[in-house]
């Protein structure tokens, strides 16, 4: 890339914010998980939305390909620029512009952290919470909500992006546009009635547009929790427990576990139900409900609840779950696939034996960590595949593990949750012809010089 | 595989089924008790093997020692009639298994198993212990919880090996060979069950709250009398060796602590609900846990005392809500010895 262009960033942003230094390049080339890595020309950080319409006409005029970044913590290469061109990092947008407590939404910029914000709340707002996915605190909100991702709060409430409110978005030509109320009021409270634009952007890898700013529901944060841990052993039963405990209405959050570590892990199926209340009543009334409808499984010896130490229960109660980042490093050397696929609920059982033979095909440490959405309307199924990353054969054994997994995801009737580019190829080969179309029309439209991540739901 | 020393005729010739008739769970009248105990003799199907909660009482219920509790969990065993849904015992037997990476370890006597409770750990320190040897983990663990889930092999699999290892690696070369056993889990697998299956235990087991009343004893002049009153949750191992049980007064006594008197205490005691909440018996461990605290709490106590840990986990938050404090027995000792007011039992809730 010329020098015109990059002194046309730093005119932008400033001498301090743009770089094409190759040490920093090489960070912004890779994340954790095992796709190729990449480097960029240029990486730049703006600080405001007006930075960014600049930054994102120049590089449509120049046909750059722009490469827009949170948290770089999908594990699946979303931020890799595979055509090189710019990464749009956006961390230094990181202010919380407005706390409403009465419609319960947070305007935030893109660039806020999951831990920012929940550590302003805890501070200035105690009564409120948003839904925080068990990722580092690091990653930012908006790129969660944006791959539709999920956290302590989905199992009543859905997708994150089912609590997004609203969106400010740079458009690949320039154009900023609001989307929700905020394009109407200037309140951030809803998307309905509107039609509802924000699909153009969800989902989309940043391939159709910048997010600058969000607006996200925020909830009443009760005084208590608790964790129940369900045991089973046969993972045909996962449904009929989950569909009994969704019942009840009870649950905050209903997580599964699966793994060979520690000892005592392996063979099991810990479903994990989380619930909250502000008095001991009111949580003592939760449980026995939780409990109750399960009595079938504990009354046929097939499945009970596990004693958990508080020690231990003070980890289940976490959030995010530490335990996840810890295991993420298992096998030293930094690298992480922790991927999944986003299942009907019956699909569990297939979905559990598939996993686990691949991982006895490849991987010696593993994990399966799935997630109840919306009372149990889906499930977030990830498996993660930790690897060493100085050893070139672990990569590649990850890697042959990733496409396998994907492969079986789908075989198995579920949809790849925040897909890599491999994987976004291999849902496109049997997408219906005419929704392909349709995400093709809409690309075309929005970047017609697809400029915007290139190579992610590319169409062609 | 040992055999548990069991004489039927001592349970035919039995005219007060004490075993049955005074268990408050079962709820079996003389009759009804005399004819249970004849299928159990018998090897029979048994409520008594379906309903038992495992709390352990019978075994000091029987005036002659002749361990109607251990015959109850072998026929549990024999015939498949498990007290837990499979996972969970199944979870508990690899949670606990031993890892056989332990080795010689240097010990000064006193010599101190903490089972495999970290927390305790930290509770041996200050003007009471001169700084014992102290010891923990799965390869020590007497594996006597298996009780609760009818898993009598497993305790009767890796026992030998635990004596072993404690032999081996902390008692060999001690001077005394004397082992304190700081939870009467510990205790009651040397003193009682090992005893009762023919397994021999090369070492003296000492209860811990004999040597924590030796202890107190030799700091009598240290000792500020803690004028409050106390409830005791009495752990259902001690049923196992009941002739233990009067050091709790002995240690109260010297420190001043009044255990109150209430309906759910001595051999009265409720069984602190966690094993029945592994079991699935969730409204009957609800029930006791709330009669016992509101016993608790209609006798004015100031604290719950514990000594078995796991009773704390289970109990522990749920007292604290009714304003009584949880604390360890230890823990409360150190209350009357150290400068550590106001300071709870660490790492149990």
């Amino acid at each position: 890339m010329n020098k015109e262009i990059y002194d046309a960033l730093a005119k932008i942003v400033g001498g301090e914010y743009v770089s094409n230094k190759p040490e920093e390049l090489f960070f912004y080339s890779r994340d954790q998980g095992s796709s190729e890595p990449h480097n960029p020309d240029i990486v730049v950080l703006p600080k405001t939305t007006e930075e960014v319409q600049k930054i994102v006409i120049l590089a449509n005029q120049e046909k750059i390909p722009i490469v827009p970044m949170g948290g770089s913590l999908t594990l699946a290469g979303l931020c890799i620029p595979h055509k090189g061109g710019i990464v749009l990092d956006l961390k230094r947008m990181n202010r919380i512009l407005e706390i409403n407590e009465i419609s319960r939404y947070a305007l935030i910029e893109a660039g806020v952290s999951e831990g920012a914000l929940q550590s302003y709340l805890n501070k200035n707002y105690p009564k409120l919470m948003h839904s925080i996915p068990d990722a580092p605190p690091i990653n930012t909100i908006a790129g969660n909500v944006l791959i539709h991702g999920s956290g302590h709060l989905s199992q009543e409430t859905g997708f994150h992006s089912e609590m997004l409110n609203g969106i400010e978005v740079v458009l690949p030509t320039g154009e900023v546009c609001n989307v929700g109320s905020c394009a109407v009021v200037p309140k951030w409270f809803a998307r309905p009635p509107l039609p509802d634009l924000a699909g153009l952007f969800l989902g989309w890898h940043g391939s159709t547009g910048i997010i600058t700013k969000l607006s996200i529901r925020l909830y009443p944060k009760p005084l208590k929790k608790d964790v129940l841990v369900f045991v089973t052993e046969n993972p045909d039963y996962i449904p009929d427990v989950i569909y009994k405990v969704t019942e009840t209405k009870m649950a905050e959050d209903v997580n599964l576990f699966a793994q060979p570590k520690p000892d005592w892990a392996e063979g099991f199926q810990q479903t994990v139900i989380n619930i909250t209340g502000n008095s001991e009543e009111e949580m003592s009334f939760k449980r026995r409900l939780i409990r109750r409808s399960l009595e079938k499984f504990i009354h046929d010896k097939e499945g009970g609840f596990m004693f958990i130490v508080p020690i231990v229960k003070k980890g289940f109660l976490e959030a995010p779950l530490r335990a996840l980042t810890q295991f993420a490093d298992v096998m030293k050397g930094g690298g992480f696939e922790y991927i999944g696929v986003i299942i009907p609920i019956e699909n569990f059982p297939q979905t559990y034996r598939d996993t686990l033979e691949i991982a006895k095909k490849y991987r010696p440490k593993w994990s399966i960590m799935c997630r109840v959405i919306g009372r149990g309307h889906s499930m977030m199924f990830a498996y993660s595949w930790p690897f060493n990353r100085a050893n070139s054969e672990d990569v590649q054994m990850a890697r042959k593990a990733l496409k396998e997994s994907n492969l079986s995801a789908l075989r198995n009737g579920g949809v790849i949750w925040k897909a890599c580019v491999e994987g976004q190829k291999i849902m496109m080969e049997q997408m219906d012809p005419n929704t392909l179309n349709l995400l093709k029309g809409i690309k075309r439209f929005l970047d017609p010089n697809n400029i915007m991540n290139p190579g992610n739901w590319e169409v062609n | 595989m040992n055999k548990l020393r069991f004489d039927e005729t001592i349970c035919a010739s039995c005219k007060s089924y004490d075993c049955l008739v005074k268990c408050r769970y079962l709820n079996l009248d003389l009759e009804k008790a005399k004819d249970e105990k004849r299928k159990l003799i018998k090897g029979e199907d048994s409520i008594v093997l379906t309903d038992c909660v495992t709390c352990y009482s019978c075994e000091e219920y029987c005036p002659y020692g002749n361990h109607p509790f251990y015959q109850i969990v072998e026929l549990q065993e024999a015939k498949g009639i498990y007290p837990a849904p499979k996972p969970i015992t199944n979870q508990q037997i690899k949670m606990v298994s031993p890892t056989g990476k332990s080795a010689y370890e240097e010990m000064r006597d006193p010599v101190i198993s903490l089972c495999v409770f970290p927390e305790a750990k930290k509770s041996l320190r200050g003007n009471l212990f001169n700084d014992p040897s102290s010891f923990l983990g799965k390869d020590y663990f007497c594996n006597l919880m298996y009780l609760h889930f009818g898993k009598s092999s497993i305790i009767k699999e890796r026992l030998p090996k635990i004596i072993e290892n404690i032999w081996a690696h902390k008692l060999d070369k001690s001077e005394s060979k004397e082992l304190v056993c700081y939870h009467d889990e510990c205790y009651a697998t040397y003193a009682s069950w090992a005893p009762a299956f023919d397994f021999e235990v090369p070492f003296k087991p000492v209860h811990f709250f004999e040597y924590l009343y030796n202890r107190l004893k030799e700091n009598v002049k240290n000792i500020k009398a803690l004028n409050t009153k106390i409830a005791y949750q009495r752990p259902c191992s001690n049923r196992l060796i009941s002739d233990q049980q009067h050091w709790v007064d002995d240690i109260f006594e010297l420190i001043g602590a009044q255990r109150v008197e209430r309906e759910f205490d001595r051999e009265n005691a409720l069984c602190c609900g966690g094993p029945l909440r592994m079991q699935g018996r969730d409204d009957l461990a609800h029930d006791l846990q709330r009669k016992n605290i509101e016993d608790m709490v209609a006798a004015g106590v100031e604290w719950c005392v514990f000594n078995c840990p796991f009773c704390y986990y289970t109990l522990g938050g749920m007292v604290k809500e009714k304003k009584v404090k949880p604390i360890m027995m230890i823990d409360l000792c150190r209350l009357a010895t150290d400068d550590i007011k106001g300071k709870r039992s660490e790492g149990y809730e």
